[in-house]
């Protein structure tokens, strides 16, 4: 296998998954085969074009050229080559829960559900391989379409209304703005490639570069910054595996990918720094940060408490972007990968305990510790590595954060993390609490009796809580890949 | 052979229409006119074929030379409109047999695909030819026929819709002869290529600038521009679901057209544009245009009007691609004809597909539709992502030349409208998507799709809206080749 096919092959077998998925629809054991094995060969083809990207092989494929001189094409890049690893991991891991959870909650329309899901992640691959701004820009629009009919999934009113906001919210960002932004980059610099260094360099100044960078951040409306976060607790009302992969993983991850991406590959850090353009998106994101994280206090309902948790943690990603220096490109790297693990492991427990015991809000769910032990402790590791202590790998994301913050000199930065770090404390530990130390409600044996969630939901959870810690251990492999791109 | 092309592409449905009315019968009724709809096709992508490898050809009719003689012309704009006008028309031509056979009755079959042909000679004229006042009698062919066929309907509506069309068709078809009828007094001639080497010396005359009023508002009456589209919603909504397709694809694309040409190909840009002011009345009049017939559009209920004001609002597009006046604005102008005759056209088949189906197009008899006829609903949502402007799909490549050509001139205010406009587009489009797949289908409704003589020609369409958003070699390609022409710059 060359590595250009291999390339290839990251965006076909999700896109044959999906497929096989659609033509398999009446036998469902086999159907659901079809996903896990498309997730098992994706997952060793990343892993094969992520050592081969160590080796020196540089592989680029071009697809088609749509407009003069701009191609759909693709090659990795580290950042890219960490998205597609980390998603194509949990794709398999969510394949599997989603199997358990899908069944054990008696839902329907499966087959689309598991088609929509396959298609999702081959854009995700899209994005995170993609060479050039048009590409990126192309399969983040099909990411979002894709996403809809899950998001969607009960077809209830809710679920209408929810989908409204869904489809509103990221099109009219990307169309409104994103789309303004990446025609007005291509007309003065005359190409969409990511280049290291940036691309914009001596083609503009001043606020128009400012103007650009903001209908970029704000135009990235996956990346939820306030005030376009709406659509993010909205898609609540998807079924957990949804939420978990594509809305703590797969879509948002895409979002900020996206800045990140940007920043380091279009303006070049050097550039923003310089232009001082970039200072006022710190603020944004620091606001975000805080903001999300108090809305997230008053969230009683345990999955829009962790929507606003994401949305204040992908802050800090964005964040990173911002700062336009070397640590804040690394952290927010890193932080990808970090709050991915334990954001999706939270995700798990809340729907594993949804499955079992059909509860959705945190007040009702003391003492639940007392019957599903291994998935609350799931959750606690969970919300410790998303608080950034060790030994989680949220601990490194956070430090290279703060270091980043601290070499801009804004002081104000670094406070803001710490008090963030409080806060996520604040909104994440009592479900832990109240789970192992209060006394179940309804009293008597029969609460205390342990009933965890059936097995294809307790396993995927007890391994991301897993890859929480091993993270932690070995963030230097991670730190190495990411190094090269702030080399310069 | 080869060398007559130019001429059998019009002479061979202009022949084959009255032979239709000889053919009672249905099968050869029906065999005839599509081998002689998708012959038709053949040939117009031999003559673009010829025309992209060879360089324009110049074909003098009956052998009398121009200046004097009617001389047809195919440059890289007319044999791209030539393709995809005649590419509709034997496309719909295939939908026919079940459609009509609804809703046309059956002693009257005959006479509706002879109007059809007619037309279809009517409009691939009006392309081709290289003569004034050539184009207005294919004009006038392609009205009268489009005035038969629209009043065909199933609805008694429908003949009132077609008088509408026929009085304000006429005003139009009048103010354009007039026009014409004044350059001719001052230049002498009517071939194309000689009036646009006389018209510099006179073009300051008030007589010019006259002729240029009366051609540019029959012109804009012809092409449904703001505020002079009220014929088109009527015409549009109560025509058979197959005119519908065919009209809405074809006939406002080819005055549009007539519009480049008289702008570009006989006339001075910079005059035309520049002294009298006819751009900034173009950019202002399409860009009202968009927002007012995208936001009306919102508030259709019944799914074929809510169409008819989005192309409106698409014509809008085209004319403000015009009205910038560069390679990148024509190129969108050029591009979007095409684009947005392939999706509006799939999209008003797969109305049809509903009519045929559900028994009606208003939102509530396509509630729950999503579940009786899949492959139908999922057509339409796909050509309603193209109306959008979604990458991969055709709509967007044009959006992109069209805001990349406003920035170019430096309107941002413009860019940004564009922008809106998109997501107005999404609001009505989504509105048909949530009745179709969020409420439940009434009682007892099965699941039954349209026939595949029907479902096949709305995918055909659709499917080439999805193509063409992505290999846009063939379609943005020449495309920009035909505005480099226009605008006689190199490459």
């Amino acid at each position: 296998m060359t590595p250009d096919l291999a390339l290839i092959l990251a965006l076909a077998i999700p896109a044959g998954g999906a497929a096989a998925v659609a033509l398999l629809s009446r036998w469902p054991n086999l159907r659901e085969a079809a996903t896990l094995a498309a997730g098992g060969l994706l997952f060793a083809d990343v892993v094969y074009l992520v050592r081969a990207w160590g080796a020196g092989a540089v592989p680029d494929v071009e697809m088609v050229e749509l407009f003069p001189g701009l191609t759909l094409a693709l090659s990795p890049e580290p950042l890219g080559l960490l998205f597609a690893l980390i998603a194509s991991a949990l794709w398999i891991v969510t394949s599997i829960y989603a199997i358990g959870y899908m069944r054990a909650h008696g839902e329907t329309s499966l087959t689309r559900f598991f088609a929509c899901f396959a298609v999702a992640i081959a854009a995700t691959m899209g994005v995170a391989l993609a060479r050039n701004l048009l590409t990126l820009f192309v399969f983040y629009e099909v990411l979002t379409l894709s996403t809809y009919p899950l998001v969607t999934h009960h077809r209830t009113e809710a679920a209408k209304r929810s989908g409204r906001i869904y489809m509103g919210v990221l099109l009219s960002t990307s169309i409104g703005m994103f789309l303004l932004a990446l025609i007005w980059t291509w007309w003065r610099t005359g190409t969409l490639e990511f280049a290291p260094g940036g691309i914009l360099a001596g083609t503009m100044e001043g606020r128009e570069v400012i103007v650009l960078l903001a209908l970029f951040a704000f135009g990235t409306g996956k990346a939820a910054l306030m005030p376009f976060h709406r659509w993010l607790p909205a898609a609540m009302v998807a079924p957990t595996p949804v939420s978990a992969l594509l809305h703590a993983v797969a879509v948002v991850k895409a979002g900020v990918f996206t800045v990140l991406k940007i920043v380091v590959y279009v303006f070049g850090v050097d550039f923003l720094a310089a232009e001082g353009a970039s200072v006022w998106l710190t603020y944004v994101a620091a606001f975000t940060l805080i903001a999300a994280s108090l809305v997230a206090l008053t969230r009683d309902n345990l999955k829009a408490r962790l929507a606003y948790s994401t949305i204040s943690q992908l802050a800090y990603i964005v964040l990173g972007a911002a700062l336009a220096n070397a640590w804040g490109v690394i952290g927010g790297g890193m932080h990808i990968a970090a709050h991915a693990f334990g954001k999706i492991t939270l995700f798990f427990c809340a729907g594993a305990i949804y499955v079992t015991l059909h509860k959705t809000e945190i007040s009702d769910m003391r003492g639940i510790g007392r019957r599903m032990p291994v998935t609350l402790f799931a959750f606690l590791i969970g919300s410790l590595s998303i608080i950034g202590l060790p030994p989680f790998g949220g601990a490194w994301s956070k430090w290279f954060l703060a270091l980043g913050a601290a070499d801009t000199g804004q002081w104000i930065l670094i406070a803001v993390l710490m008090i963030s770090s409080l806060l996520n404390i604040a909104y994440l530990m009592p479900v832990v609490l109240y789970g192992f130390f209060s006394a179940p409600d309804g009293g008597g044996n029969d609460g205390w009796a342990i009933k965890e969630a059936p097995l294809f939901c307790v396993v995927p959870l007890c391994l991301t809580a897993l890859g929480c810690v091993v993270l932690f251990f070995y963030a230097d492999r991670i730190y190495r890949l990411l190094a090269p791109i702030v080399a310069s | 052979m080869l060398d007559q092309l130019p001429a059998i592409q019009i002479v061979l449905p202009l022949l084959a229409a009255p032979l239709c009315v000889l053919l009672r019968r249905r099968i050869p009724l029906l065999g005839f006119a599509l081998l002689v709809a998708w012959t038709n096709f053949g040939v117009s992508v031999a003559l673009l074929r010829q025309v992209l490898v060879e360089g324009p050809i110049r074909y003098a009719l009956g052998g009398w030379a121009p200046p004097w003689g009617i001389e047809y012309h195919v440059d890289p704009l007319s044999g791209f409109v030539l393709m995809f006008v005649s590419f509709i028309g034997a496309v719909t031509l295939t939908y026919a047999p079940r459609s009509i056979a609804e809703e046309i009755p059956d002693d009257r079959e005959h006479l509706f695909i002879a109007a059809f042909l007619l037309c279809l000679t009517g409009l691939l004229g009006i392309v081709i030819t290289g003569d004034l006042f050539n184009v207005f009698v294919f004009l006038e062919i392609s009205a009268l026929s489009s005035y038969v066929l629209i009043a065909m309907g199933r609805d008694r509506r429908a003949l009132n819709a077609a008088f509408q069309y026929l009085v304000l068709g006429t005003i139009g078809a009048t103010f354009i002869l007039i026009g014409i009828g004044l350059l001719y007094m001052m230049t002498g001639t009517l071939n194309m290529a000689d009036m646009a080497v006389q018209l510099p010396a006179v073009f300051g005359t008030r007589t010019v600038r006259a002729a240029l009023g009366f051609l540019s508002i029959g012109l804009f009456i012809k092409m449904a521009l703001f505020p002079l589209h009220g014929w088109l919603p009527n015409a549009y909504s109560y025509a058979p679901s197959l005119v519908t397709a065919f009209l809405a694809a074809t006939a406002t694309k080819v005055a549009v057209y007539i519009m480049l040409r008289f702008a570009f190909s006989v006339g001075d840009v910079q005059m035309e544009f520049g002294a009298s002011g006819l751009g900034a009345i173009m950019m202002t009049l399409s860009l009202i245009g968009i927002v007012v017939a995208s936001t009306v559009a919102i508030f259709q209920s019944d799914v074929k009007r809510l169409l008819a004001y989005s192309s409106v609002a698409q014509i809008g597009y085209m004319v403000l691609g015009i009205s910038f006046g560069s390679v990148s604005g024509l190129t969108a102008t050029i591009v979007h004809l095409f684009n947005h005759a392939l999706t509006k056209g799939g999209l008003f088949l797969a109305m049809g597909c509903f009519a045929y189906v559900a028994g009606g197009v208003r939102l509530k008899n396509l509630e729950g539709i999503g579940k009786t006829m899949p492959w139908t609903t999922f057509a339409w949502v796909l050509g309603g992502l193209s109306l959008v402007g979604v990458p991969l799909t055709a709509g967007f490549v044009s959006k992109v030349y069209l805001i990349r050509g406003a920035l170019e001139v430096g309107f941002w205010p413009v860019a940004a409208l564009i922008l809106l406009s998109s997501l107005l587009a999404l609001v009505y489009v989504w509105r048909v998507v949530e009745v179709a797949y969020f409420r439940a289908p009434p009682d007892g409704a099965q699941r039954r799709e349209a026939p595949l003589s029907m479902l096949l020609p709305t995918w055909a369409l659709i499917g080439a809206t999805i193509v063409f958003g992505i290999w846009t070699g063939a379609s943005a390609g020449i495309a920009r080749r035909a505005a480099e022409a226009l605008l006689k710059v190199a490459p």
